[in-house]
This record gives structure tokens, sequence and C-alpha cells, in this order.
């Protein structure tokens, strides 16, 4: 873990992105009750590009399940998952890493998948082709995507 | 463990309105006359699952509704209307057709609908209509099999099932069917792929809510073969089963695999009670 920290700081230090310092999806360390408090690539998140993640089918689709007023443009958004209004009023910066790297750390047995994990899959799939795939997978979100996201959710206050 | 409680708390209570969709209140008859149960009390065998069995019919669009209520609007019927003839045409090196054995669809199909999947003493094997027609047509007329996949076989299975409309789904889950639908329940319940959701996750646990612009239901297949709108052609339950398993990111199973045909029969017995509605409407 140290090693990591101190690539990161160097790479804070360096003024550069990091990249050569992401936390692999194994590496994630979560606390007992699922949050992860170092950031997974060093980098601050960009709001902007967290809305995309959240909102497009391709990436996040985090709509599927959630509903935030503040997406009025987002049409459908789903119900499975709870409301994300104020999310940022109820968790932390480290508990919203840990919830969408892994919401299983969080909850346990939630239906939220995992967005930041490569293997432990029952019939693992190659995206969405129906066709097998070996893992690790690659995971749903890249690290700064996950990243990007947080920083979007940390927008999330009403208080 | 004490924030883990406290923050689910919160959750709960930060929740929509759960079951905001739900189920609606509308009843189904087809041509003003057959009346179909779609909402009545689960098996014994759902204790602690489900309370209430639904047909997903509750969970479409008005317009899509309509379209099932009348034989003239539900494109399904043009498929029936062509496996008739499949019914009546010989194929094969023994020159039969399914009528030569069996008569008239009429005569010789009611109720079998109701109660497929079903045991098969001589076969060994839990049967469904699908790879039954494929057993008649390879043993009994010397034809090739249908593809599982294909519109013949679809339209085959909606012929049969209109024989059954209004009667309730009575499959039997016990005796030598009972290990086939163990491991169908067990399929059921499992969470597949690297979205990592079963089945109940979306049919049990979330019917009446929306994902995305999808209004779920529980994945009821009384209504089978389905007239998908979206595909503009008739559907298996094993079809269907098979896009849902792919929406997890997960490897499918082939149609007609054990593992399909033992979730086809257990699938099937969440139905028991509900009216044989096939071939529906769906989007
Ligand atoms: C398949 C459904 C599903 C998807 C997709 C999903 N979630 Fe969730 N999410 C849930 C559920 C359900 C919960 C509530 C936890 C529980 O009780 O199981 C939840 C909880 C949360 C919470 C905590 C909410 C609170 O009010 O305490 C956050 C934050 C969150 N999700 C963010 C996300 C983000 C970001 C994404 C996409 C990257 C996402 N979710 C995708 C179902 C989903
Ligand atoms: C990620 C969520 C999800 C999972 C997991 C899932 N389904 Fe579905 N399923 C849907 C959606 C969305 C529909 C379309 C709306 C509806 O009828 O629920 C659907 C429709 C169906 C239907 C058609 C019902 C009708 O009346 O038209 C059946 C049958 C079905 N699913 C069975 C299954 C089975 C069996 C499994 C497990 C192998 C499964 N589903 C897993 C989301 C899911």
């Amino acid at each position: 873990m140290t090693k990591f920290k101190i690539a990161i700081v160097a790479g804070i230090l360096a003024g550069g992105a990091a990249v050569a310092a992401d936390v692999e999806p194994m590496n994630v360390a979560f606390d007992d009750y699922g949050a992860v408090a170092m950031s997974l690539t060093g980098a601050a998140g960009n709001v902007d590009e967290g809305i995309k993640i959240y909102s497009s089918r391709s990436l996040g689709n985090c709509v599927a399940c959630h509903q935030v007023s503040s997406l009025p443009d987002v049409a459908f958004p789903g119900e499975v998952g709870p409301t994300l209004d104020g999310v940022a009023d109820r968790w932390n910066e480290a508990e919203l890493r840990g919830i969408v790297a892994d919401a299983k750390k969080t909850y346990d047995g939630t239906v939220m998948p995992s967005f930041y994990k490569t293997s432990g899959y029952i019939r693992p799939g190659n995206a969405y082709t129906g066709k097998a795939a070996e893992e690790p997978l690659p995971p749903i979100l890249s690290a700064q995507q996950i990243e990007d996201v947080v920083a979007f959710l940390m927008t999330l206050k009403e208080e | 463990m004490k924030l883990k409680a406290l923050t689910a708390i919160v959750a709960l209570m930060a929740a929509p309105a759960v079951m905001a969709g739900g189920a609606d209140d509308d009843t189904l008859v087809i041509n003003g006359e057959i009346e179909m149960v779609t909402k009545t009390a689960a098996a014994p065998h759902l204790d602690g699952a489900l309370d209430e069995v639904i047909s997903g019919w509750h969970f479409r669009e008005d317009d899509t509704q309509v379209m099932q209520m009348d034989d003239f609007d539900n494109p399904g019927m043009i498929a029936v209307d062509f496996a008739t003839d499949a019914w009546n045409t010989a194929e094969g090196t023994e020159g039969k057709s399914c009528a030569d054995c069996h008569g008239t669809p009429e005569d010789s199909m009611t109720g079998v609908k109701a109660v497929y999947p079903k045991w098969n003493d001589e076969a060994g094997e839990v049967r469904t209509i699908g790879t039954q027609i494929n057993a008649c047509r390879t043993e009994r007329m010397g034809a090739e099999p249908l593809k599982l996949n294909s519109g013949e076989i679809a339209a085959m299975e909606a012929l049969i099932s209109v024989q059954s409309r209004g009667m309730p789904v009575n499959v039997a889950i016990d005796g030598p069917a009972a290990e086939t639908w163990e491991k169908g329940k067990e399929i059921y319940y499992t969470r597949f792929g690297q979205l990592e959701l079963s089945c109940a996750n979306c049919h049990e646990q979330n019917y009446g809510n929306y994902i995305r612009a999808d209004h779920l239901s529980q994945g009821q297949i009384n209504a089978f073969p389905a007239y998908r709108l979206k595909d503009a052609g008739l559907v298996t339950a094993q079809n269907r089963f098979r896009g849902c398993v792919r929406d997890t990111r997960a490897e499918t199973f082939d149609l007609g695999s054990p593992e399909f045909i033992a979730l086809e029969l257990y699938v099937a017995s969440r139905g028991n009670g509900l009216s044989v509605e096939g071939p529906s409407v769906r989007n």
C-alpha cells in the first residue's frame, strides 16, 4: 500500500495525472464499512465527466437504477436504487468511493453492481455479447471514471 | 456495524415511492369472452418469495395491453395461422403431419400448454413444448428438428398454447420432475455475469419498479410465446431468458440446454394458478 501512496504523492508533486499509479482493482483498500479513503488515481475527479459516465448506458448506466433531480435531461431514471439527491450529505467522499467501487462491501447482498472489480464472477461474459470471457475482466469503470463519478456525487448536497 | 445499519435506514427513507409503477388493476378478457386470471395467490412452493403472482400483462402500457385483447389486433395470431398450415403438412421420411397422429389441435392439444414443461417417462427427461415438438419430428416423422430459436417452433408453440388459453397453469414440480425443478430454482437465484444479477434480483425483489425505461414484471411465462413489438416477431420463453442473462454481462446458456429446460420448468411453476395467455403481446 505505501508504495502506491508514494507513487501517488510523487505524481501529484510532479503535477502529472499519475496514471501509472492507479490502484488496481484487487488492491483497493476497503475499511470495515466498505469505505475507500484513498483516491484510486491520485488525480481529482472531473464532475462533467462524472455526469456523462453516470448517465450513459455504455458507461456507468447509474440512471438505470437511480434518479437525480438536478439532471432533468436524463429521461426515464430507474427506481431500483434510492434517489441520489443529497447523497453527499449522507456519505463522505471515502464512503461514496467505496460504494461506487464495490457497493457489496457497504451493503451486503445489494443488487448494485460492483464497478471496480475484475474477478469472482459466475459465467462472466464479454460485455453484452452473451459470449464467455476469461477473468480477469476489465472493470466496468476505470479508476479515473470512478473518481469522476465520485466527484459528481460529491456535488449532490441539499443541506 | 453502527454506521452500516444507520445508513441503510437513511437509504430506505430516501428511496422514492417504492413500487411507484406497480401492477395496474385492469382486467384481461380476450375477444370479449375468454376471461383471464392475471393475479392470484402464489403457489405454496413460493412461500417466503411471493404472496401474489401477477401476469406480465399488468406491467405493460395500455396500448400494448389492448393489442392482446382481440385476436385481430394480436400479431401473434398470424403465427398461429401459419402453424395451422404446418400442422397439416406432411414432412420427413415417414410422410406424416402432426394431424396424422394428433387430429385437430382443438381435439388433442387442449390443456397441454398448461402442464408443460413436463416429465416424459419414456425419455426419462423433462420436456418443454419445443423439445417435444422436435421429438415428434425426429422420432415419428423422420424430419429434421426445428431450430429452437426459429419462428416456426415459436409459431407451433403458439398454436398449441391457444388451445389452453384461460386454463390455469398447473405445472408438476414433484415426482420425477423434482430434481430438474430444484436445478431450475438454483439457477433462478444465481447471480450471473459481471453485473452479478439473478432472475430474482430483478423479477422477485424489484417487480413494479422501473429499471431505466423498463417496467419490471415478475418475469412470468404464462403468456409465452410472446409477440415482441420491438423484434416484430414471436419469441419463446427461453429466447427471453437468453436476453435477460446476456443483459447481466454473462455467458448465456443455449436454447434447449439442460439449464434452460430446468429454468423453464421452474419459472413456469412460479406461474401456477395464472391463466395460459400465449400468444401475448409485449413491447
Ligand atoms: C442494478 C441497480 C443499480 C445500479 C446500476 C447502480 N446502483 Fe447504486 N444502488 C442501488 C441500490 C439498490 C442501492 C441501495 C443499497 C441497498 O440497499 O442495496 C444503491 C445505493 C447507492 C448509493 C447510496 C445511496 C444512498 O442514498 O445512501 C450510491 C451513492 C449509489 N448507489 C451510486 C451509484 C452509482 C454512481 C452508480 C453507477 C456508477 C450506481 N449506483 C449504479 C442499485 C444500483
Ligand atoms: C437486470 C434485470 C433483469 C434480470 C437479472 C433478469 N431480467 Fe427478465 N426482464 C427484465 C426486463 C427489464 C424485462 C422486460 C420487462 C418485464 O416484463 O419485466 C424482462 C422480462 C422478462 C420476461 C418476460 C415477461 C413478460 O411477461 O413478458 C421473462 C419471462 C423474464 N424476464 C425472465 C427472466 C429470467 C428467468 C431471468 C434469469 C435468468 C431474468 N429474467 C433475469 C430484466 C431482467
